[in-house]
């Protein structure tokens, strides 16, 4: 087969943002922002039917090098003046196959590879993943391994959050918001750096527990830092909530419907935004989400503002979870003792031949996984993170898809831009949080 | 199938085999013939969200284990559907041949699954029958071949070594 042949096989058509009369009329009705659900009447968010002249659009491309796309994120739009009229996001820029390279690594190997997607969030890829594997495996892990993992995490939301706050900030012109979160983030990610060795990227929770014990010290760190960050929120709320400008750039812009979050598959903030109490936290408790205390926020109108307001209280409940840690954090061990999944304590290998061989047999060949296929799911700051893992008896996956919430949420950018200004385009996108690392893959 | 959520027989009657449940998790075993039907009356029986949709390409690995009634084939398609209401998954696994890679689209039930099953078809070729935009989405519009599939090689860089001819 040739290549043109093969090409005309497997290409399937333009990704690109066509004109009105070469578009399928139900992709036309996507890239508008308004969708037909099995029941009920077509769902058209923006109510906005703005009259023009077949030559008065133009497309335009956003990105992929637009500073407020958060990364190489391109998006489509047809304008008529300077109102949004149909959008698409084309993405694909940043793919590295990191799911195909998930399969030639072993399960040891596997969390360093899937940290690397959401780079904001790396803990909570690791947890996934290696919950995954645990459920393949069927070990089960201490108590210590599981609550110093539900520190780790909830201190990864809030830098996240907070991240997320700098940078809508930035978006916004409040370029202060900008530096005070990553001032914020940055005293967390030192903390991370002790204890994992690393900023980002840390593989520090693998399969049967987490690499290592938590740094002598560590309660007066975290400590610190819960004392600190919600004392500065309550001024980044009264800086941003208490700002008429910014109130006047997010409210009532962007508004998705909680009946279109949900067909459009959209977890985290921006369905709980739209009014659907919904976090795997507390709905399908994982860890040991059910035994700690906090409120999962809601918000009412599903606009730009109450994604805002449900990330900036979600940084007050991760610090109420993460003091429960402090106070209930068991002692004992920091992984499973089961001999297969994990290496001797590093003191062994300096008197024991067998604990040597045994050490590298796990860090060059890995363990075996029995054969069968699980879904694990957990909240990561952007929503739904899933990992669908396929083992068949060897000591690499099968296959590892992994369920991006940036990926899946993205599909609401259509509904969420029609009918606004290109200005708030930028507000509307800085509030779905994309992280194209996680997108792409 | 009333709205309070199937239980485990009901959701038996839908798939050709019983509902397993593996480590805790309800899996069903459909034919693609039924794949939609199915679907259907999930989503009508309170399974409001597709939370996922992907491929698994099992070339090298085809002696795993099915129930009885289920005819291994070279693709599988895995949905999971949640329902928020129930507190609960479900996860739909449909046999797709090698021939005829086809299956119809989830897009008029779950119009969340557009971009996943893009990814699907861009990554193994599975194609999805009534997709509105059925195009890549992660690998550029020219490329040729699917690169998740088994038989797809993956690229090495040749290491350097001191002796090695340099580039040519």
């Amino acid at each position: 087969m040739t290549g043109e042949e093969l090409k005309a096989e497997t290409s399937e058509g333009l990704q690109e943002l066509q004109e009105r009369d070469e578009t399928d009329p139900v992709a036309l009705a996507i890239e508008e922002g308004s969708l037909r659900l099995p029941e009920g009447p077509l769902l058209d968010p923006g109510d906005i039917d703005v009259e023009f002249g077949e030559d008065e659009t133009m497309i335009i491309n956003m990105g992929p090098q637009h500073p407020s796309t958060h990364g190489v994120l391109r998006i489509m739009m047809e304008l008529e003046g300077e109102t949004v009229l149909r959008s698409k996001p084309i993405i694909g820029y940043l793919h590295t196959g990191m799911e195909k390279t998930g399969e030639e690594l072993t399960y040891v190997q596997g969390a360093t590879n899937v940290t690397r997607m959401d780079y904001l969030s790396p803990l909570h890829n690791e947890l996934v993943f290696s919950l995954a594997t645990e459920a393949l495996l069927g070990i089960e892990i201490p108590p210590r391994a599981t609550w110093v993992r539900m520190l780790m995490t909830e201190l990864n939301r809030i830098s996240s959050h907070v991240l997320w706050m700098a940078t809508n900030g930035m978006d916004l012109a409040s370029t202060s918001m900008m530096i005070y979160g990553f001032r914020d983030r940055e005293m967390i990610l030192s903390f991370f750096e002790k204890a994992t060795g690393l900023r980002m990227n840390h593989d520090y929770i693998r399969p049967g527990g987490v690499a290592a014990d938590l740094p002598d010290g560590w309660e007066d760190d975290v400590m610190s830092i819960v004392e600190t960050i919600p004392g500065r929120v309550d001024e980044y709320d009264e800086m941003l909530t208490g700002q008429p400008i910014f109130k006047h750039r997010t409210e009532g812009v962007g508004i998705i419907s909680p009946e279109l979050a949900i067909a459009m598959s959209a977890t985290g903030p921006i369905l709980r935004a739209s009014g659907v109490a919904w976090d795997l936290r507390r709905a399908m408790p994982y860890l040991a989400y059910d035994e700690v205390d906090f409120d999962v926020i809601v918000g009412t109108v599903g606009d730009t503002f109450d994604r805002y307001a449900v990330r900036l209280n979600e940084i007050r409940e991760s610090c109420k979870i993460v003091r429960q840690c402090v106070e209930k954090m068991p002692l004992g061990d920091y992984r499973a003792q089961d001999k297969k999944v994990t290496p001797p304590p590093r003191a062994r290998i300096d008197e024991s031949m067998e604990a040597l061989i045994h050490h590298f047999k796990i860090f060059t060949r890995g363990f075996e996984v029995p054969p069968g296929e699980v879904y694990t799911a957990i909240e990561s700051p952007r929503g739904e993170l899933g990992c669908y893992l396929v083992s068949d008896g060897s000591n690499k996956p099968y296959r590892m898809h992994i369920r991006a919430p940036s990926f899946v949420n993205l599909q609401t950018l259509p509904p969420l831009l029609r009918g606004g200004l290109i200005a708030d385009a930028v507000a509307v996108i800085s509030s779905v949080d994309p992280v194209m690392g996680e997108v792409d893959r | 199938m009333t709205a309070v959520g199937a239980n485990a027989a009901e959701l038996a009657a839908l798939s050709e085999t019983s509902s397993i449940r593996a480590g805790g998790q309800e899996v069903l075993h459909v034919t693609r013939e039924r794949y939609l039907e199915v679907a259907g009356a999930l989503r009508g029986a309170g399974f409001e969200m597709c939370a996922d949709l992907c491929a698994v390409d099992y070339l090298r690995h085809p002696g795993r284990r099915l129930p009885e009634g289920v005819t291994p084939e070279r693709f599988e398609i895995v949905v999971n559907l949640l329902s928020l209401e129930h507190h609960r998954r479900v996860r739909l696994r449909v046999q797709v041949p090698d021939a005829d890679p086809v299956v119809p689209t989830l897009f008029n039930l779950y119009p969340g699954t557009e971009n996943m099953e893009r990814e699907a078809f861009d990554l193994y070729g599975v194609c999805f029958e009534g997709h509105p935009d059925h195009t890549r989405i992660l690998m550029p519009e020219d490329w040729e071949g699917h690169p998740l599939r088994k038989d797809y090689s993956v690229g090495r860089v040749p290491v350097q070594f001191k002796q090695a001819p340099g580039p040519r």
